[in-house]
């Protein structure tokens, strides 16, 4: 482990990390060691929707979040955002993201869709609709 | 589960994304194809394995290394307002199946891309989905300097599914990856009709 680098004397000073180190936080600290959502919160899937909710909390309690929070509330805020992206956005892991989604659904700053149930397609409308679009692009 | 999901607002649908897999050996052009369709420059996210890939993900020699990070490339074509599709390109290893587990669940089919010149990288795939029934199309990225093979010979040497669809392409070139994507979304819709009269019947 890095710590024991970090102590032993014949290393101090110098630099004992490098980017080969990965991110100096490991990324469950942003969600203080907790790797599921909360309670309430489901697991949430790569493409489910998230939006900012009408009634979110005003940026006198946004300015309690942390960091992290912060900034998916700010890319929600821009558009609707797939999990996926927020993950790219906020260039935070997937397993981090679903977390930090958890905490935020259950004070109020955001709604997730439902995403479309395992093995139930959506009609045949739909799909025309898909390959129309396609072929319109 | 699920009580603090929104449902649709009044008078709006709620917005429906579709998720489509693009698989295949390591280094035959998923990235390249999600990037050749998609709206938005191919964007990564990544898993960290160290708690999930507990089981499978074995560092054992790699020194000091305790977390593994795979990143997963995607892209997004949107339809219309409230309907967009995701495109994922899946991680190539096959140490990463737990992730495609998880990312086929509610697909709406996969692209498993094939390389003529080492076929057998797309057997996983393949497999993968035909056990799973989840619908795909085989897609032949036709490098420069590949021999040219005709999508029955792949066929046959990948011994598909009867109407399984197989598609010559060319990664690299939008119009090819459209018209790839819209015979996997005609042909999940034809799987799907198909298994709804199965049902009835």
């Amino acid at each position: 482990m890095t710590e024991d680098r970090a102590t032993d004397p014949t290393l101090q000073g110098s630099h004992w990390y490098d980017a080969e180190a990965g991110p100096l936080v490991r990324p469950y600290a942003m969600t203080g060691g907790r790797t599921e959502p909360g309670p309430g919160g489901a697991r949430f899937d790569f493409i489910a929707l998230v939006d900012l909710a009408e009634d979110a909390p005003g940026s006198a309690e946004e300015s309690l979040l942390g960091p992290e929070h912060r900034a998916l509330v700010a890319l929600c805020r821009l558009e609707t955002q797939s999990v996926a992206e927020l993950s790219a956005g906020a260039d935070l892991p997937v397993g981090v993201v679903r977390v930090l989604l958890g905490d935020l659904l259950e004070s109020g700053y955001v709604k997730v869709s439902r995403p479309v149930p395992p093995a139930q397609l959506p009609d045949e409308r739909i799909l025309k609709e898909v390959i129309e679009g396609l072929r319109a692009l | 589960m699920g009580s603090e999901y929104s449902d649709d607002k009044a008078g709006q649908t709620s917005a429906l994304a579709l998720k489509i897999l693009v698989a295949g050996g390591f280094g035959v052009g998923k990235t390249t194809l999600v990037g050749a369709v998609s709206e938005i420059r191919p964007l990564r996210t990544e898993e960290q394995l160290s708690q999930a890939g507990r089981t499978v993900d074995d560092t054992g020699g790699v020194d000091r290394k305790t977390t593994t990070t795979v990143a997963m490339d995607f892209g997004r074509i949107t339809i219309r307002s409230g309907l967009s599709l995701y495109l994922f390109g899946t991680p190539g290893q096959d140490r990463f199946w737990f992730l495609w587990d998880e990312l086929s669940q509610g697909a709406l089919g996969a692209v498993v891309l094939a390389d003529t010149r080492r076929l057998e990288d797309c057997f996983p795939a393949v497999d993968y989905f035909e056990h799973r029934h989840i619908p795909f199309v085989v897609a032949v990225n036709c490098f420069a300097g590949s021999r040219a093979y005709g999508a029955h010979d792949v066929s046959r040497a990948l011994d598909l599914d009867r109407g399984t669809p197989v598609v010559l392409c060319d990664a690299r070139d939008r119009d090819s990856g459209k018209e790839v994507l819209v015979r996997l979304v005609e042909y999940a819709g034809r799987m799907h009709t198909a298994r709804l009269l199965d049902t009835v019947g």
